[in-house]
């Protein structure tokens, strides 16, 4: 088990690694230059304040050094230009300075982090304990009236396109008629009633909107478990109805929910862009986009990085999580 | 209906109503399952019973009905899609129409039962000990020590060494024939009166077959129960039963002393089924004879005797009988034999044509 965590460690590190190449690689052999859209935004843009720009950002350093200087910077800090004269110490682990704010990406990481969490955590806990509990129900009732309504409402409300969904939302229930109080984040540890009250809707919506994929993937899982072999042996030995369909068929049904539930986690944790641009949270999604609308580059860097670790971590937790749900798979 | 068990409360309660009836009585048993294309007959007018002590074979091919009606003793069947008329009396309890609470007292405990696939029949996710335990404490008082315990005297009991280790094993790390006498012990660990075992042997291979079957034996005669041999293997009906039931498209074709029915068969298919066993002593040249045709389908029944289509010998019956009359179950010339077959002199048939090819 140990030896299997750390061979999996590695290989997640040489993972993070070639993905934070690509990105470099992408945004380097791209056509988009980062000084010219600053530059043009000031107005007059002359092509020795580009120039001036482009040394300042380290444009001008071909791609292989610049990687070279982000992955000093990453383990034992960096100096970063700003400006003619101007130098900013940028310590370890330094993700570099944002072309747009000057602020270091891993103060604004950890400043718009706690939102996207909280959003994630709560929201995807929402649509998991929704979602599965109406599978289960559906599979426990299947072929009832019920089931069938569960099965076709869940059908046409995960047909809506979800950013629809959180559009309407915030138009109708916030905008329009005021029935929840105003979105956004405030610190947990500043004022949690606030906290609470900020993400509400948002959370409701994440959960909504999500549950029917989890109802019909978790009775579809529960509906196949149902017919197995030991599902009809715990009857035979006389178990409660309830008991054979908790303990031994949810107990082997919850097993691939769990595993689409780590993936869709990490994905959530990377940034719900949707939920934070429509209900003004300021969380990563909301950033990377913005990051991405002004070419700054740190920016993009940083939220695909911390995705890609986020989505490398949840593959190792489940398939540690598996391990301990399904004895079969004891990790040598 | 002579063994007598010590007196637990159940062994007292078997042994009165074993006073007047067996211990499992099937009468008239009919299961029906609607389904969107019609009805599908699975079990119709089947009637056997089986005493303590004794070993009821059930051959036939699948879709015979012979897992259908075992598995209604125990009540398996989802109320809701099912329709079941007749009566089964477990021990002298009604199962048809009794309710889930009811029924929960008489599985694991008056009537237990093994499947097939030892493997799919056991949880993956718990260990073996656990789920003996679970069947133990189901219908005993004690606490998990005393079932633990349990658990490890009935692994022993059925042949799995160092038992007090493998209890912690998970069904994964048992053999297959392991996983059956795992099977076994779980059942008989409440001491049911009566075991259905539906093909315990079919997953298994033949040497571990063999055990498995001594293993059944064994512990009939530990726990004087009734058992029910579901198969298609007459080999193991000759080993294990005292009568058979050969069933047929949902119905009870041939019915007697496993002596009788392996050397007297009275009914086509039988002898068919007797033709298509392959015999390793004798001249292993000799091409098996498989019966023609395919099952018929539960559905839309074939109208008169249910085999008709597949059956050889149709010709003999005079004016077609044989597609427009269902045969009664009627006395064959041996006594107890009963037989649902329109030939007149069906031993006389046997004796003369079919024996050779058989044997």
């Amino acid at each position: 088990m140990f030896g299997y965590i750390v061979r999996r460690l590695v290989a997640s590190v040489l993972v993070v690694v070639v993905i934070s190449m690509i990105v470099f690689a992408l945004f380097f052999l791209g056509p988009s230059n980062p000084a010219a859209v600053i530059c043009n935004a000031n107005g007059r843009c002359t092509p020795e304040r580009q120039a001036t720009l482009e040394h300042a950002l380290g444009l001008d350093q071909s791609v292989i050094p610049q990687y070279g200087e982000f992955v000093k910077g990453v383990f034992v800090g960096r100096t970063i230009s700003v400006g003619p004269g101007a130098d900013y110490d940028c310590g370890a682990p330094c993700l570099g300075i944002s072309f747009r704010s000057k602020l270091e990406i891993t103060e604004l990481l950890k400043d718009k982090y706690p939102a996207t969490l909280s959003l994630a955590v709560v929201g995807g806990s929402l649509y998991l304990l929704i979602g599965s509990t109406l599978g289960i129900l559906a599979a426990k009732y299947r072929g009832s009236a019920t089931d069938r309504i569960l099965v076709s409402s869940s059908l046409v409300f995960s047909s809506i396109p979800y950013y629809l969904v959180a559009l309407l939302a915030w138009l109708f229930l916030y905008n329009e008629y005021r029935l929840f109080p105003e979105t956004g984040y405030f610190a947990v540890t500043d004022n949690p009633v606030k906290w609470a009250s900020g993400l509400l809707l948002p959370w409701l919506v994440l959960g909504f909107a999500q549950s029917p994929q989890y109802a019909r993937f978790g009775r579809g899982s529960m509906v196949e478990t149902l017919s197995e072999d030991f599902i009809r042996t715990a009857s035979a030995k006389g178990l409660p109805r309830n008991k054979v369909l908790f303990k031994h068929g949810l107990r082997a049904a919850i097993v691939p929910i769990v595993t689409i539930f780590g993936l869709d986690m990490a994905f959530l944790l990377a940034g719900t862009v949707f939920t934070e641009e429509i209900f003004d949270i300021d969380g990563i999604g909301a950033w990377g986009l913005d990051g991405i609308r002004l070419l700054d580059f740190p920016v993009i860097a940083a939220t695909v990085l911390v995705g890609a670790i986020l989505v490398v971590v949840a593959n190792l937790v489940v398939d540690i999580a598996y391990s301990f749900l399904d004895p079969r798979v004891r990790l040598a | 209906m002579t063994e007598v068990l010590e007196g637990t409360q159940q062994g007292a309660q078997a042994r009165s109503s074993s006073d007047t009836e067996p211990f499992l009585v099937v009468e008239d048993l009919t299961v029906q399952f609607p389904t969107h294309d019609g009805l599908v007959q699975a079990v119709s007018d089947l009637s056997y019973s089986v005493g303590l002590g004794e070993t009821l074979g059930i051959v036939g091919e699948s879709g015979s009905g012979k897992s259908v009606s075992s598995m209604a003793v125990l009540g398996l069947h989802d109320e809701k899609r099912t329709r079941m008329t007749g009566s089964i009396r477990v021990g002298g309890k009604e199962v048809v129409g009794a309710g889930d609470h009811a029924m929960r007292k008489i599985r694991g405990n008056d009537a237990a039962m093994i499947f097939q696939d030892p493997l799919t029949a056991l949880h993956p996710f718990y260990t073996i000990g656990a789920q003996i335990v679970e069947a133990y404490r189901l219908h005993n008082e004690g606490n998990k020590r005393t079932a633990k315990r349990r658990a490890v005297e009935m692994l022993d009991l059925v042949g799995i060494p160092q038992p007090d280790r493998r209890v912690d094993d998970f069904p994964h790390q048992f053999s297959g024939g392991m996983r059956q006498r795992a099977m076994i012990a779980m059942a008989m660990v409440n001491n049911p009166k009566l075991l259905i075992a539906d093909e315990p042997t079919t997953a298994l291979d033949v040497t571990v077959q063999a055990q498995i079957l001594d293993l059944i034996q064994k512990m009939q005669k530990e726990f004087g129960s009734a058992v029910v041999m579901i198969t298609h293997d007459l080999g193991v009906i000759a080993e294990i039963a005292d009568e058979v039931l050969v069933m047929y498209g949902g119905r009870a074709v041939e019915k007697g002393s496993c002596k009788q029915i392996l050397t007297h068969p009275e009914m086509p298919y039988t002898w068919g089924l007797l033709g298509s066993i392959a015999d390793v002593t004798g001249d292993t040249s000799k091409p098996l004879v498989p019966i023609p045709g395919t099952p018929p389908s539960l559905l839309n029944p074939p109208t008169g005797c249910a085999f008709h289509p597949r059956c050889v010998h149709k010709d003999k019956v005079p004016d077609g009988r044989c597609n427009s009359e269902l045969p009664e179950l009627r006395p064959g010339i041996y006594a107890n034999h009963l037989t649902r077959c329109h030939l007149p002199d069906p031993d006389a048939i046997y004796e003369s044509e079919v024996k050779e090819v058989v044997m």
